[in-house]
């Protein structure tokens, strides 16, 4: 008998074997889903003309209550002991039938589904063929299921700990999340600080909240929580396990300095023998320089100090005073330091690894990188921070403010020759730098745009005090910056030819400054991490999440989580709502402690086996074992896993797997044939 | 392109030439359904390869501004294919546009809709040749004629005749002004008068009524 | 150094307006070793005229081309067809396309081509003279040739449309360079302008300020390119299209009037000024047809004559 565990699952008592045969077949009409092509009653009068069917009945959705206690009431009344559904697919409604079979008294694996909608009613063209075909289907189950055996539903622990790959701000408020629930994190960054993209920016929208001071809160409190492990300058370079045992192997670059020790004093970069800083600072998107020996900002998160190896000149020369040392007081500096690697043990993990700005280098026509004053959105937002490289001031190559201003907007995306998506976020971050822009410099701000997109709370509202403040606004993609000079204003000046749709005219607006809003793309070792986390991208690249409605922050791999703009463009509200649910979802396995897994595990038919081993070495997750006295090979069904390479491999035929034993397969071929 | 010889300052007085207008009393300029044809955009599209992507072009204009004759035309790109799929027929087929195209395919290499632009230019030349709706005493859909017509009689162009040719047809006045200009070029020897034509003469006409069965 | 011979294919320029192209065009690849052989027969590939009564004839008289040009050379391998004029360039490389496509259109010029004997095998390739130059014949192998480096000449070179649009086949669609390096490797001088591949509004179609549809908007266009050439310290301008040159070349006096700027700018066929360089006489070349002409005076023993692969860098590489 089956029974509720208390637990939300269900824990099968054993039981002997059912006894021959009794099916009970239920075709559903699915409303007119597949009653509106196949005949449902011709497939029920059929069904109850086959081998060992009990009874055969028909109705409007199999899947409601009533549905399901048709199933219930025969089970229960001894008229059948086997179960066939001719309706959606496996998918849809399996786990609501084998759910059934289970109320009404016995092991949930003495059912099988024929697909009638999505392999028939869906595809099928002609009302009769479609008809036919369901016949056969129903047919081949009926012969497969009267060969299932009593199994029970399995469960595999799910270790407690979790681990958080990205430490951006859906990384961050995931991993707070889960460690105020009291579990244990893993959050592991790439860069050598928490922060992401979000600690780039001066202002956010709408509410134009300084972005530092409502992420460093947060940042400061994962440094500090006792349930979090921060690991930056950091990767994942191996993940191997299943859903609820994943073991991950952790790989630690070396900084040079030893964590524990360093207090963020930056006396060492003070004294370092670089008088000035003479390298591309990468965290001010190249547009200022920094020593060999520096700190991305003021409030990077842990706050230790990162050894650049490419530029330093004990790495390239050997010869330096290294007056770094002698600087610490606390001795941190270890010049010997290698990789290093941890190999720890997670029960689910969330990715929240972030994006890439498109490189607007890919867009000639705009001028970056031919055009001294053309920027990027995010090199405009270092210039805006205070602790940017121009301590707030919006000036031009040369020092000078500029008057006029032109923001293009749909970079990079909306474009068949780049990306095809919207980026979501260029529009109101552009209406936010014309805010910004024009308040900083009281220039002329020109916004030009294809479309105005506001779709959250208080951004229309946004758009609108933009619009008072006087910014103009042009609607008219521009094809190009030039710095053409076809009138004595232009001489000198960037000129931005657009066409004005709503007035209908071409116009040419010179400029001193163009800032491009560069969209939103996958980051460039997404296929890299996709095949590590073994989870899939759509064409465009970001993470597929199990379904885009009803489950945006899963996947496909049960255990592996989705959390902000890996899975796809969005603002910052979204991305904290997703890693709130990414979290919320992890906790749901975690805290429940076990997950329930398939009975398809795999078995050896020791008379048929002849010792050959083929099967131990292939197995992915290490559960064959072999008896060397005898010469026989076993599984150990606690880890199999199911994945059915032994099956495939052995030349014998004596590795078999439950539920998808070649006796089964075959019946269902023949039920099908014998139709056909 | 447009190079203003005045500056900014000047531009308000030569926007409306500093005269006002008269007034004259209007019709009602809504269009009515009953007045276009829906079925327009798809006639186009299907003259051209590619053509059917003109459904999902974004008016976002990047076409008009590229073109180095947009300033100069009464519809720009963007404003053309959005009548055409509006279906105001008339209007599109009657304009300037696709006449003032030079064929120079910026706009479809910049269209982030790949959407073949100047082909469809064309394609409206062919329907408004057909129609003859084309504007009246404009040198290029005569010019187009003569071409044709010297190509399938000879299979090359001379230039120095169908130059003449249009002149008369079209601006016989402008012919006197232009005639150092022909002078000189003959001088050079860039204007033969002698007819060029090919041996295939034949061959090359039945080819081309092969081709119009 | 190739000594291969090309299929060449003049276009109705080619004998008028564009004489000097061809002229020079043909003494050059001679001097360089790849003589240009006329496609016998050859008809009028359509143009920009052609699609506006008929796509698919349009087509079909570019195609009668390139296969005329198959059955001049048989065998298996490619065979190029050298056109001068980037108009009928374009019009060929369209055909070929088409034809590559094996459609309903492809079906249509096939058998209009059966009808009168001739078949395309996809053997016929359209290629321009400037990618014959500088790809085939080779940068090194012409500086080799150079006789009389223009050192200390500023030259702008201009592409115009359809070189590169809508099919670039041999150079950046949005930057070219092959004329650049072009002029570098005869010794002179390339500068760099914003304006390569901006339409000159000379087209067949518009027929430029002489028989343009639009005078003043054709005009207005030549004058930017001149302008912001000769505003970059160009010294002269080099093209490799007829209507282009002729454009921006037979209308200086009047552009000098109506936009008040006095211009005096000599425009020439790259192959032109190659020419020079390689010490061909300036008759063989057609200098005499250009309405002006000047080479800087400077001293080529005093410039340094013989290597010219010093003088000019190059434009935006």
């Amino acid at each position: 008998m089956l029974e509720p565990d208390g637990n939300g699952g269900l824990t099968s008592q054993p039981i002997s074997t059912n006894g021959s045969p009794k099916i009970g077949v239920y075709v559903c009409h699915c409303g007119l889903n597949i009653a509106g092509k196949v005949d449902v009653k011709a497939v029920v009068e059929f069904a109850s003309t086959l081998p060992n069917v009990a009874v055969a009945r028909d109705y409007k959705f199999m899947c409601s209550d009533p549905g399901q206690e048709l199933i219930e009431k025969d089970l229960r009344e001894g008229l059948i002991n086997r179960v066939v559904v001719a309706s959606c697919s496996p998918l849809m409604h399996e786990a609501t039938f084998r759910r059934a079979t289970a109320v009404g008294g016995q092991s949930p694996f003495y059912f099988q589904m024929a697909s009638i909608r999505e392999q028939v009613s869906w595809v099928v063209a002609d009302g009769e063929d479609a008809t036919d075909k369901a016949k056969a289907l129903v047919a081949g189950a009926v012969r497969r299921v009267a060969l299932h055996e009593y199994l029970e539903p399995r469960r595999a622990d799910v270790h407690a700990d979790v681990m958080i790959v990205g430490g951006g701000i859906a990384g961050i408020h995931a991993a707070l999340t889960m460690a105020e629930a009291g579990k244990h994190v893993f959050l592991v960054e790439r860069e050598s600080t928490i922060g992401g993209h979000m600690a780039k920016f001066d202002k956010t929208f709408p509410t134009l909240d300084c972005a530092a001071c409502i992420l460093t809160p947060k940042m400061s409190q994962v440094r500090s929580h006792p349930n979090i492990t921060l690991w930056t300058y950091s990767d994942v370079v191996g993940v191997e396990g299943y859903t609820g045992d994943f073991t991950v192997r952790v790989r630690h670059r070396p900084r040079y300095v030893k964590e524990e020790l360093c207090t963020g004093c930056l006396e060492c970069i003070e004294k370092c023998i670089h008088k000035q800083g003479k390298f591309a600072d990468e965290w001010n998107e190249g547009l200022s320089k920094r020593k060999p020996i520096y700190i991305p900002f003021p409030q990077a998160t842990p706050a230790v100090v990162d050894v650049d190896p490419e530029a330093c000149i004990w790495f390239k020369t050997g010869k330096c005073p290294r007056t770094c040392i002698e600087a610490c007081e606390r001795d941190a500096f270890d010049f010997e330091q290698t990789e290093t690697f941890d190999e720890v043990k997670v029960g689910a993990i969330v990715l929240a690894t972030g994006f890439k700005a498109f490189d607007a280098a890919r867009m000639p026509e705009y001028g970056y990188g031919l055009y001294p004053n053309v920027y990027t959105s995010l090199e405009i937002e270092r210039l805006l921070n205070a602790a940017g490289p121009t301590g707030g001031e919006v000036v031009l190559r040369d020092g000078s403010h500029p008057k006029v201003v032109g923001i293009i907007h749909c970079v990079g995306s909306r474009d068949a020759k780049h990306n095809l998506w919207c980026s979501k976020v260029c529009c109101m971050y552009s209406l936010k730098l014309a805010h910004m822009v024009k308040e900083r410099t009281g220039a002329e701000v020109y916004n030009f745009y294809i479309d105005m997109r506001t779709p959250g709370k208080g951004y229309e509202e946004f758009y609108d005090k933009i619009l008072k403040e006087g910014v103009h606004m042009v609607r008219g993609r521009v094809a190009g910056v030039t710095d053409e000079a076809a009138s004595p204003e232009e001489e000198g000046r960037l000129v931005i030819r657009a066409e004005d749709t709503l007035i209908g005219s071409v116009r040419r607006i010179p400029v001193d400054l163009v800032i491009l809003a560069v969209g939103i793309e996958p980051q460039p070792d997404a296929q890299d991490v996709r095949r590590t986390f073994n989870i899939s991208t759509g064409v465009e690249g970001f993470f597929t999440e199990r379904h885009p409605k009803l489950a945006p922050v899963s996947t496909f791999t049960d255990g592996v989580f989705l959390a902000g703009a890996c899975q796809g463009p969005k603002d910052i509200p979204e991305t904290v709502a997703q890693a709130g649910a990414a979290a919320a979802e992890a906790l749901a396995m975690v805290d429940r402690g076990f997950v329930m897994l398939e009975a398809n595990t795999a078995f050896i038919d020791e008379a048929a086996c002849s010792g050959c081993k083929t099967c131990v070495g292939l197995c992915p997750f290490s559960a064959i074992g072999f008896d060397e006295e005898r010469q026989k090979a076993a599984v150990n069904e606690v880890v199999c896993k199911g994945c059915g390479v032994c099956v495939g491999a052995c030349p014998s035929g004596a590795a078999q797997q439950h539920l998808f034993t070649d006796a089964q397969i075959f019946a269902e071929i023949e039920g099908v044939l014998a139709y056909v | 392109m447009g190079a203003l010889t005045q500056t900014a300052t000047d531009v308000r007085k030569t926007q409306t030439n500093g005269s006002r207008k008269k007034w004259r009393p209007v019709k009602d300029q809504s269009k009515f359904e009953a007045q276009l044809d829906p079925g327009f955009a798809a006639e186009i599209a299907a003259e051209v390869e590619g053509g059917e992507l003109l459904h999902q072009c974004i008016q976002c204009g990047t076409c008009s501004a590229v073109c180095p004759l947009s300033a100069y035309m009464d519809l720009t790109p963007r404003r053309l294919i959005a009548m055409t799929r509006a279906g105001v027929r008339d209007d599109v087929l009657h304009s300037v546009t696709p006449w003032a195209c030079t064929s120079c395919y910026a706009c479809t290499v910049e269209c982030p809709k790949r959407i073949p632009i100047t082909d469809i230019m064309h394609a409206l030349r062919r329907i408004s040749m057909r129609e003859t709706t084309y504007p009246r005493r404009f040198i290029t859909p005569v010019m187009t004629r003569a071409f044709v017509d010297m190509i399938t009689d000879r299979g090359r162009s001379t230039e120095s005749w169908i130059s003449l040719k249009l002149y008369l047809k079209t601006r016989p006045t402008e012919l006197l002004k232009n005639i150092p200009v022909g002078s000189r070029l003959m001088r050079q020897g860039r204007l033969g008068l002698r007819r060029e034509s090919i041996e295939g003469r034949e061959d090359l006409r039945t080819m081309l009524e092969a081709m119009s069965r | 150094m190739t000594a291969t011979r090309y299929t060449y294919y003049p276009g109705c320029s080619g004998k008028g307006v564009g004489r000097a192209y061809e002229e020079s065009l043909l003494t050059v690849f001679e001097h360089l070793g790849a003589g240009l052989d006329e496609l016998d027969d050859w008809n009028c590939c359509g143009a920009t005229a052609w699609p506006s009564v008929d796509e698919d004839q349009a087509n079909a008289l570019a195609a009668r081309n390139l296969a005329l040009t198959e059955q001049r050379t048989p065998g298996a391998g490619p065979v190029d067809l050298v056109a001068a004029c980037t108009g009928c360039y374009r019009a060929l490389v369209r055909a070929e396309h088409v034809l590559g496509e094996r459609g309903p259109a492809a079906q249509k010029i096939g058998g209009g081509l059966a009808s009168i004997g001739l078949d395309y095998e996809g053997r016929a390739r359209a290629r321009h003279p400037l990618d014959i130059l500088v790809n085939e014949i080779g940068l090194d192998a012409i500086s080799a040739a150079v006789v009389r480096p223009l050192t200390g000449l500023k030259v702008a070179s201009y592409y115009g449309c359809l070189l590169v649009r809508p099919f670039a086949t041999f150079d950046d669609q949005w930057n070219p360079t092959s004329m650049d390096r072009l002029v570098a490797a005869i010794g002179a001088e390339p500068v760099d302008w914003p304006l390569k591949t901006r339409c000159c509004g000379g087209s067949c179609y518009c027929g430029g300020p002489v028989i343009g549809v639009m005078p003043e908007a054709t005009m207005q266009l030549s004058y930017a390119l001149l302008r912001e050439a000769t505003k970059r310290g160009a010294e002269m301008i080099v093209t490799i299209c007829p209507l282009c040159q002729f454009n921006m070349e037979g209308f200086q006096d009047r552009m000098s009037k109506r936009f008040n700027h006095p211009l005096d700018v000599p425009v020439a066929f790259i192959s032109q000024l190659v020419g020079i360089a390689l010490g061909i006489d300036e008759k063989a070349l057609g200098i005499k047809r250009l309405l002006r002409w000047r080479l800087p005076e400077r001293d080529p023993i005093a410039a340094g004559v013989g290597s010219a692969a010093e003088g000019g860098g190059d434009a935006r590489a």
